[in-house]
């Protein structure tokens, strides 16, 4: 069967430098022009009815993407698994919208403090929790994306139920107007995003706490004797994953203008942690292909609406029974050691 | 917070506590026992005990043509309806499950694949069942008929005094016949080949297969039995709260899976436990605190517990009924 992860790599590998740097400067263009793509003829079969484009473009598309691959470092590349990964993004998102609504802070003021809390609570959570392994990790994060939901429900000063509207948009920043018929600003900035991102978690993936986590997720007991400091590196990508999720969120609450408590329910982070296991788990490639049709599908087929679930649920049982390591899987352990023989 | 109300109702609240924790203790079991065979958390669980509400609903609506103005039933006529309803709801749980099993577990268990790829797969199957039935449903609640008149079964304590406790029948019911499911199903495991079999898959999936047993049916079979309790909590569930709707499960097997872990997941009487803290929990939390900070507060529990006795309350204690 072709395996289109080690062909591309195998492609990229036999290129020189300007090459690549050709690549990879003409794919941001492409990516960068997609939210104009639903306006040409033979790019139109990518629009999508009901919602707006564009819209979709940014949420869920890019949000998904985005948060995908920083929940990536937390279940890929670390093998910690986090079901609550929800509550970062509303931190983030109720950030925004406080800061937003109440003290008047733009975006881009909020984005710093959004990923901070972000963290601290990652940490917060992360201290007492990441000694449990597995499945109590799983459902204790779990639990956490509930409270954080409840708390907002049931706390009257940050609007309850009914959540906080008239959250601002980001000012005009070097000559790119936000807005609500400038979606493609938004993209933007989560491409942006994206990137950074990208750069982040490959060289982490080159350097120390790469090599940690990954032994981590291999054998947690063998990589305490060897001395890498299990906890701390646990910790260490658990808050980086939560400080996407945060970031996430401080763009979500400023683009929607609106943030209620509904809209971090359990199943954004079900759907994320499938983006992840879709896509192909600690490979960023497959990450970012698992979000984007996870994302896009359902809204894609909006003409079967209300099948459109069920349809996805398919979906996710057929792959996972035909691809289990998802669509774009990360190198295998074994392909390495037959390359060295 | 308001405390006295603990002291003036206690016992209401003590016996709506064990009614909700011995409905726990049996969805519990449906995590449980897949957990022990499968060290995998069953995430449809909670759609196969939906699907139970829906059977019991079902067989009582539009096979008994009974509606919300039926008169409650007496003697043999209520008894065999409810034995059809429970019957219908265990046998569609268990259908469900073991579909479930081979849906979403057969095929990557063959492969040998990663454990997040089967956690996927059964989330697909949970959302599967849960749109398949609210596109059915057109997402409408649907009330379950009355079958049983319910009153104070048992009175202790002066009836014209406010110190007095009163079991409603269907509390009783549901405490009785939970009770007597779960004791059955802990002498199945500790006493029968076939629950001995579970067991030994359970220490060792390898070793038992070298003994000749035959893993994938062991493992259906755990499926099956654990949709059973699952279908017959929800019989339990609709004799005492009579409404169901597409996404009844999503909470209760939230809390439910809450209840085995706390327990000790894999082991059977730690779900008995767990599910019985658990529910007992939820109902004084929920006087104390309101009921908005119930599940807060239960799950704040269990990050306690889990810090202090990280395998559960019962983890290690009762290695002996491993399931």
């Amino acid at each position: 069967m072709l395996n289109i992860r080690d062909k591309g790599a195998e492609i990229w590998e036999g290129w020189n430098r300007p090459t690549r740097s050709t690549f990879v400067i003409g794919l941001i263009a492409v990516v960068m022009m997609l939210p104009y793509a639903g306006n040409f003829s033979f790019t139109n079969i990518l629009n999508t009815p009901i919602s707006s484009y564009q819209a979709v473009l940014v949420y869920p598309v890019g949000m998904f993407v985005l948060m995908a691959l920083g929940l990536n470092i937390v279940v890929g590349k670390s093998g910690l698994l986090d079901l609550g990964y929800v509550a970062f993004f509303a931190i983030g998102a109720y950030t925004a919208a406080i800061m937003g609504t109440h003290f008047h802070w733009n975006t881009w003021e909020c984005l710093p403090l959004g990923m901070a809390l972000a963290m601290l609570s990652g940490v917060l959570l992360g201290l007492p929790t990441l000694r449990l392994r597995g499945d109590y990790l799983a459902i204790v994060t779990l639990g956490f994306g509930e409270i954080v939901r409840i708390v907002a429900v049931n706390n009257p000063s940050i609007g309850g139920p009914n959540g906080i509207a008239n959250v601002p948009n980001p000012p005009k920043t070097l000559g790119v107007s936000f807005g609500l018929d400038h979606m493609e600003s938004f993209f933007w900035v989560v491409v942006i995003m994206i990137l950074l991102i990208i750069w982040m978690v490959r060289r982490f993936t080159a350097r120390r706490p790469g090599r940690a986590w990954e032994a981590i997720r291999q054998d947690e007991d063998v990589a305490a004797l060897m001395g890498v400091s299990t906890l701390k590196y646990k910790i260490w990508s658990f808050s980086i994953g939560a400080a996407i999720g945060g970031a996430a969120g401080v763009i979500f609450a400023s683009k929607s203008m609106y943030v209620a408590p509904d809209m971090f329910s359990f199943n954004i982070s079900v759907l994320i942690l499938s983006c992840v296991v879709f896509g192909g788990m600690g490979n960023i490639w497959g990450v970012i292909l698992g979000g984007t049709l996870l994302a896009y599908i359902p809204e894609r087929i909006r003409f079967i609406s209300n099948a459109r679930q069920f349809v996805f649920g398919v979906a996710l049982v057929l792959i996972m029974n035909i691809r289990p390591d998802g669509l774009l899987p990360r190198k295998k352990r074994e392909k390495i050691t037959k390359a060295g023989e | 917070m308001n405390f006295s109300v603990v002291l003036n109702q206690f016992w209401p609240l003590l016996i709506s506590g064990l009614a909700l924790g011995f409905i726990y203790v049996l969805i519990s079991l449906g995590y449980t026992m897949v957990y022990g065979v499968l060290r995998l958390i069953n995430f449809a669980n909670s759609e196969i005990f939906m699907v139970g509400t829906f059977a019991t609903v079902i067989v009582s609506r539009y096979f008994f043509h009974f509606d919300q103005n039926t008169d409650p039933l007496h003697g043999f006529r209520l008894f065999y309806t409810m034995g059809a309803c429970l019957i219908a709801s265990m046998l569609m749980s268990g259908v469900t499950a073991v579909m479930v099993e081979l849906i979403a577990y057969r095929r990557l268990r063959a492969k040998g694949t990663n454990r997040l790829a089967s956690l996927i797969s059964a989330i697909g199957t949970s959302i599967m069942l849960q749109e398949g039935v609210r596109i059915l449903t057109h997402s409408t609640p649907m009330s379950n008929p009355r079958l049983l008149r319910k009153f104070g079964a048992i009175t202790i304590g002066d009836v014209n005094t406010p110190n007095n406790v009163v079991i409603r029948n269907d509390i009783l019911l549901v405490i009785v016949f939970a009770a007597a499911l779960f004791f059955a199903v802990d002498r199945f495991v500790s006493k029968t080949l076939l629950g001995k079999a579970i067991r030994a898959v359970s220490m060792s999936e390898e070793t038992s297969r070298l003994m000749g047993i035959n893993l994938n049916r062991v493992i259906s079979a755990t499926f099956l039995i654990g949709g059973f309790m699952t279908g017959a909590a929800a019989f339990l569930y609709e004799t005492v709260y009579e409404n169901t709707k597409y996404n009844v499960g999503f909470s209760i097997g939230l809390a439910a899976f809450t209840a085995a872990v706390l327990g000790g997941i894999g082991n059977l009487r730690g779900a008995f436990f767990g599910g019985l803290t658990l529910g007992l929990l939820e109902v004084f939390i929920a006087a104390v605190l309101g009921t908005q900070w119930k599940s807060v507060t239960v799950f704040v529990v269990l990050v306690l517990v889990l810090l202090f006795k990280p395998n559960g309350l019962f983890g290690e204690a009762v290695q002996q009924s491993r399931v």
